[in-house]
């Protein structure tokens, strides 16, 4: 036994309202530069619904994750050397259609046209190609079920169960079934980036089983984007290279939750630590049947109160107070206590550590609008076995189609539903109804605490990266000494281009931004786009955005106030 | 012989390796982050689907063409009982073979580059640049190929003197007078692709030394410490290292 730690999250996805607060906090802190404009490391997918990328879990097309090849563990892709014969033009990897052509709006126009009858309109722009675009896609088109019908359907999960149960499954859909996905990273154990890569620049770090992108190593080869069966790898088509969710890695080294969840209003997300068993990995990976890998990944859990593996851990390496933490750990208690959190599509086999409690309430409103008792805990458990299409649905996306899994979260869920609802209405709440799930009814507050309650200190439970092991937090700790820091900023490019050179810390890139913003007397020259803008709360102060088209410099001698409109 | 030829035949070669060696040194040293294929394929992926294999194969077996027509002295294949005639057929039709697939593959790549508008305006001057010197190069091998093989011309046997020169300047005995009577089209293209050279360090072209063949032998998985590494990108300034690492 070799015990590692890995930073794991939970997604409660009964709270999810799908308010995209997430993907854009994570968008505003990673991804608001010039190269990764289509990127969301961080996004919320209606389901169901194509996702983003389109159809990106339709592996027979895009190759990602691993099969079993002769009773051993192969990417998908082929051999190492069949893909490497393929570097030369990867034919799996998704086009900039696939996910969607990035745009702004000609926004100089709503002020700078002459005056004229018709009130100026701001056109999309491509921020591509530069040219005027017509928006047909985007990373979140099918919101909410948008264009239902014609979109939906080619879901391959549908698909997938329309081969299994015929055809009414479309329309039940329509009626009955629809729930919020946020994606993230799910820093695997077993990942199938980090196998794709032939640099070697991606790596799991062995402290806490972040995935990362080593940008000084990366080639751009672009295998990585292929072999992640969750397309959560993307290509920055400025810089040439990987970038991937970090799961905030400055923020989590301190103490701190990762951006997304921080920011998330439904509170549904939830941090700590597993202690897991190395050695097995590969061989729990490598399971015959699909159906048995959510067991199989359950089973590399290691139970940080067993005596054992505490020693093991100590003996590994693992500090105290992250023993400590692994054993307070929510997302442990939550996918192995309890097992309400599953992990998405274990039958790609990488063994994902982002796991999702499946939605309940779908079926709770489904009993309520056909008048049924939906708190009743009869009526909820029947309606579980009886819903079947929204179970099947769960069952692709959490245990490879086996409904078992997904059947004992829900019951979990509703046993705890009706249970409260015993409770509250100033009982004591029966008994027997944990029971049935197999929990005391001190387990079963408990849950319902961690769930419902959900304080942020029962959400996360994030150890401290150790400054003897992590040396030098550079970043956090003076990062302005940088070369080329403040007051030497003006040259973010190198001799070959804009991706050229040592890359700025983000923290420089940043205090920057912030400082242009704030310290700028009025509108930058339109010429200088050299500076990187956050769009979202840029008020035309500071640079220009990348993309967007030059602001006019307002005339410093006239008076705004009597010029009347531009 | 005369100055130009000491400049052209002896000069330019050393100042061509110099520049290489010393420059790819620098570029890995100073631009890491910059060291990449940088490709265009997520912009479009039909046409490079083509011509990028296209090319790189055949750039690939122009690579072993010249390295056994430039390094390997004619005895050796003679010794082998490899004729010269039948080397010559055996080297051109290959050639041939190579430096049209290189070549349709890089004007396909070109025309792909100029017509694509996401792929043209990522295109940077430092890559317009590489395009003319690789380009010209990869037209007037082709050209010397026909002009050795007697094709155009009268055929000239580029092994008694290019090749001779070429060795000549590794074993730092250069021999410039070999070059200067060598057909036109051999000097030319000989210029053409040390200019090649030249800028090789100074552009994308450098992802042609990161050919990932470790890839073959390593774990799937790789893991990595935080420490002793900082985790920023910058080493330590001079002077300022950690005391008892």
């Amino acid at each position: 036994m070799r015990v590692m730690a890995q930073v794991g999250m939970v997604m409660n996805l009964d709270k999810c309202i799908g308010c995209h607060t997430c993907s854009v906090t994570c968008k505003q802190a990673w991804t608001n530069r010039a190269g990764v404009e289509y990127v969301w490391f961080n996004n919320v997918e209606t389901r169901p619904g194509q996702g983003y990328p389109r159809t990106y879990q339709d592996q027979a097309k895009w190759q990602g994750g691993w099969v079993l090849k002769r009773g051993k563990l192969q990417l998908r892709a082929g051999s190492r050397f069949s893909r490497l014969t393929r570097i030369f033009s990867n034919p799996v990897l998704p086009e900039l259609s696939d996910y969607y052509e990035p745009w702004t709006y000609e926004y100089d126009t709503l002020i700078s046209a002459p005056l004229g009858e018709h009130t100026p309109v701001a056109r999309p722009k491509s921020l591509i190609s530069g040219k005027p675009m017509q928006i047909s896609w985007s990373a979140n088109w099918d919101d909410d079920l948008g264009g239902g019908p014609e979109l939906a359907p080619k879901d391959p999960i549908v698909m997938k169960i329309r081969d299994q149960v015929g055809d009414r499954v479309k329309m039940e859909f329509e009626q009955a079934f629809m729930f919020y996905l946020p994606r993230i990273c799910e820093h695997c154990l077993n990942p199938s980036c980090v196998a794709s890569c032939p640099s070697g620049a991606m790596y799991k770090r062995s402290e806490d089983g972040i995935v990362l992108v080593d940008q000084d190593a990366c080639r751009g080869w672009r295998m990585c984007v292929t072999g992640c069966p969750y397309k959560k790898v993307y290509f920055n088509h400025r810089t040439g290279k990987a970038e991937k969710c970090t799961m905030c890695y400055p923020r989590i080294e301190v103490g701190l939750p990762t951006v997304c969840s921080e920011t998330c209003v439904g509170r549904l997300r939830y941090i700590g630590l597993f202690l897991y068993d190395a050695d097995r990995v590969t061989e729990a990976a490598a399971t015959p049947d699909e159906r048995d890998l959510y067991e199989a990944q359950l089973d590399l859990l290691l139970d940080p109160n067993d005596p054992e593996v505490v020693a093991a851990a100590r003996r590994d390496g693992i500090a105290a107070d992250w023993i400590e933490a692994a054993q307070r750990s929510p997302v442990y208690r939550l996918a192995k206590e309890y097992r309400v959190a599953l992990p998405l599509h274990p039958e790609y086999r990488t063994m994902p550590m982002v796991w999702y409690i499946p939605p309940l309430s779908p079926i709770v409103d489904a009993l309520r609008e056909t008048g049924h008792d939906a708190e009743d805990a009869d009526t909820l458990f029947g309606a579980l076995s009886s819903l079947r299409i929204p179970v099947e649905y769960l069952a692709e996306l959490f245990a490879a189609g086996d409904p078992a899994p997904v059947l004992g979260s829900l019951a979990t869920l509703a046993a705890m539903r009706s249970y409260m609802r015993g409770r509250n209405l100033g009982g004591q709440g029966d008994p027997s109804i944990p029971e049935s799930v197999g929990l005391t009814a001190d387990e079963m507050y408990a849950l319902y605490r961690l769930l419902a309650i959900a304080k942020y200190e029962d959400r996360y439970v994030i150890p401290k990266a150790h400054a003897e092991v992590g040396r030098q937090l550079e970043e956090l700790g003076c990062a302005l000494d940088y070369e080329g820091g403040p007051g030497q900023y003006a040259q973010p490019s190198g001799p070959f281009g804009e991706a050229s050179g040592r890359p700025v810390p983000v923290a420089v890139e940043n205090f920057h931004a912030l400082k242009a913003r704030q310290t700028a007397e009025g509108f930058v020259d339109p010429a200088d786009t050299s500076a990187k803008v956050n769009l979202l709360n840029w008020d035309g102060r500071g640079a220009v955005p990348l993309g967007m088209p030059g602001i006019r410099r307002l005339d410093a001698d006239a008076d705004p106030t009597e010029g009347g409109p531009r | 012989m005369s100055t130009a030829d000491i400049l052209l035949w002896v000069a330019l070669p050393y100042a061509t390796i110099a520049t290489f060696v010393v420059g790819t040194i620098w570029r890995y040293r100073y631009d890491k982050f910059g060291w990449t294929t940088r490709s265009s394929q997520l912009y479009e992926r039909r046409l490079i689907r083509i011509a990028s294999p296209l090319f790189h194969i055949g750039i690939l077996a122009v690579l072993v063409g010249h390295v056994v027509g430039l390094v390997i002295p004619e005895s050796w294949t003679e010794a082998l009982g490899v004729s010269e005639s039948l080397y010559h057929a055996m080297a051109v039709a290959l050639g041939l073979f190579a430096g049209a697939a290189t070549l349709v593959g890089i004007v396909l790549l070109i025309y792909r580059r100029r017509t694509v508008g996401p792929v043209f305006a990522a295109t940077t001057r430092n890559d317009k640049t590489m395009y003319v010197f690789l380009g010209a190069a990869i037209a007037l091998g082709l050209l010397t190929t026909l002009v050795g093989a007697g094709v155009l011309g009268e055929g000239h046997n580029y092994r008694e003197d290019v090749s001779v020169w070429f060795r000549s300047i590794l074993l730092f005995q250069p021999q410039p007078e070999l070059m200067a009577e060598a057909p036109l089209s051999f000097r030319v293209h000989a210029v053409a692709g040390m200019l090649v050279f030249v800028i090789w360090p100074f552009t994308r072209l450098v992802h042609a030394f990161s050919a990932p063949l470790g890839y073959l032998f390593r774990p799937y998985v790789v893991y990595r410490d935080r420490g002793p590494h900082d985790p920023g990108s910058r080493a330590a300034r001079p002077g300022w290292e950690r005391i008892g690492q």
